[in-house]
């Protein structure tokens, strides 16, 4: 590997997430069973997860935080419990804005 | 909504109605590409037709590389390219094999692509969805933003007769459906029409970096002028992971990313953004985008199993067109989707029309749609590569082959006088070892590389 511009590597999330526009809905439109998770040995939303949303408790369970998602998907097609995540979009108009894409 | 089941989602559920009389011929669900195209030809026919996107603009939730192709448009929308909202004209075509420490690239530049009638352009979704989309209410169509089709409605014979929505008094009745509903299509999942075993298998998280660069600067990187762009395709840059890299130019910035496996990903517990952080640091990329600033980083699901993942495509009163219908062409030296998602969109616009004219909407009224799928590329082009996607996520493609092929050239173009040169079956044979290799292996990947691509 050659030099690093120390920024990219180093780019904290939150600056990363902050690049993106959310219009964030009331209601979650995703909800973890944190009970459920806690029999979970792979957790694998934990590194899949592209907003890093899904964060592992000291109980062995997940916090999760609906506000900044994708609306990806990643997250219920790689969860191996059954009914751990309860997967909806936003309601209209709401959830992530891209202004790219 | 006040259950649990008024939302869109995995748990959604259907409702019946009895109403004859229908407040649309034909309701297409997402203004993305699939959509657009469905309503636009749905309302040249003269039939009534309602767009329901859930963002609160078209192409607010989507996502994709950056290239589309747009010899389709020829027919559905002519003229097209001096309309359309595009970065850059793709004048410049390279795929890049690489390792950590080495780079080997076909590079293939056509000046004919920069000129009418053109062929790869970069464009942003938010411009590309909502023009396309424009194009469609311009014809007629009705585009119902900010809302979301939480479920189907049903007629008395099971038939599907319209979409429940998330507005107040949301029904909306319609004779057909085209759920145009992308990546996770609920509405296709609800249907029946979805296979619902090992989808992770088939879908592909893509993740993407928009980096802003002054106009000159991107110009004097990759060697462009005007509105010419690059396109490069990588495969080799994702620590093994099934997938590959990409770095398109729109005018004032440019495209990165990385496209992998979501199993492999689950498996290997990296983070996604790492891996665009590995392509930063590569000496093949890192001196195309030092400097820049990120402006949006974003993420979205693709269909790539192809031919073999697709669902069924008709179905009473309903089809499924786009990413809803795996219509993402993922094929190595070809990645393709949003032409496949016009096309496909066109044609379920068409037999939508063509089955009202007839009276008959019900599957086999509508059946035209598959046939016309078949006779076109959007299905001739997955059938003739249904083997491609196995081959390009197996391992020998993704580790193995870029290995093998850099350490090959690379000790092709070693000097290492006094010692005379080694000779390319004498390379093969060092390589193929090295990177365990077996010739049969090698063999039988050929074979279905040719018969797919011959």
């Amino acid at each position: 590997m050659t030099g690093v511009d120390p920024r990219y590597r180093g780019i904290a999330f939150e600056d990363r997430m902050a690049t993106v526009d959310f219009r964030v809905s009331p209601r979650p439109h995703i909800t973890v069973d944190s009970e459920v998770c806690r029999s979970c040995t792979t957790k694998a939303c934990v590194h899949a997860c592209p907003a890093n949303l899904f964060v592992p408790t000291a109980e062995g369970g997940i916090l999760f935080n609906y506000e900044q998602c994708f609306e990806c998907g990643t997250c219920y097609q790689v969860c191996d419990a059954e009914g751990a995540i309860t997967w909806t979009y936003p309601d209209g108009g709401q959830g992530v804005v891209f202004r790219k894409g | 909504m006040d259950e649990p089941g008024g939302y869109a989602g995995p748990a959604s559920k259907s409702a019946v109605v009895s109403d004859d009389s229908r407040a649309f011929d034909v309701v297409v669900v997402g203004a993305g590409p699939a959509g657009s195209a469905s309503a636009l030809e749905v309302a040249r026919a003269g039939y009534t037709v309602a767009l329901v996107e859930r963002g609160p603009y078209p192409g607010a939730k989507n996502v994709y590389g950056g290239v589309v192709y747009g010899r389709i448009l020829d027919e559905l929308v002519p003229g097209w390219w001096e309309r359309m909202p595009v970065q850059r004209w793709v004048t410049r075509r390279a795929t890049m094999i690489m390792t950590p420490t080495q780079a080997l690239t076909v590079d293939m530049r056509a000046q004919d692509w920069g000129r009418p009638p053109y062929n790869g352009a970069t464009a942003y979704r938010a411009d590309l969805d909502a023009w396309l989309a424009d194009q469609a209410v311009a014809a007629g169509a009705v585009l119902i933003p900010a809302t979301v089709a939480t479920g189907l409605l049903r007629g008395p014979d099971g038939s599907v007769a319209g979409v429940r929505t998330d507005r107040p008094d949301g029904d909306l009745t319609a004779s057909v459906v085209i759920a145009c509903d992308g990546v996770n299509s609920f509405l296709a999942k609800e249907a029946g029409m979805y296979p619902a075993e090992n989808v992770a298998e088939h879908t592909t998280l893509g993740v993407k970096e928009t980096i802003a660069l002054p106009r000159e600067v991107i110009d004097e990187r990759f060697g462009l002028s005007g509105r010419d762009g690059a396109d490069i395709e990588m495969i080799g840059c994702t620590r093994g992971i099934p997938g590959g890299g990409f770095l398109y130019t729109n005018l004032e910035s440019v495209s990165l990313g990385v496209v992998v496996g979501l199993t492999g990903l689950a498996a290997a517990k990296v983070r996604p953004e790492e891996l665009i952080a590995d392509l930063k640091e590569h000496p093949a990329i890192a001196p195309l985008v030092r400097g820049g600033t990120l402006q949006e980083y974003s993420a979205h699901l693709i269909p790539e199993g192809g031919y073999r993942s697709m669902p069924e495509l008709v179905g009473d009163g309903m089809l499924v067109a786009g990413d809803a219908a795996a219509m993402c062409l993922a094929a190595g030296i070809w990645l393709e989707g949003v032409n496949f998602a016009l096309g496909a969109g066109m044609y379920a616009g068409r037999a939508a029309a063509a089955a009202l004219r007839s009276g008959d909407t019900s599957k086999s009224g509508l059946a035209a749609y598959r046939t016309m799928l078949e006779d076109s590329f959007v299905l001739a082009d997955h059938r003739k590569l249904r083997k491609v996607p196995d081959l390009v996520l197996s391992q020998r493609v993704q580790a193995d082959y870029p290995g093998l092929l850099c350490d090959l050239v690379q000790g092709l173009f070693t000097v290492e006088n006094p010692a005379p040169k080694p000779g390319l079956r004498r390379l093969l044979r060092l390589g193929t070892r090295a990177h365990g290799v077996r010739r049969r292996d090698l063999v039988r990947d050929a074979l279905v590389g040719l018969r797919s691509f011959g």
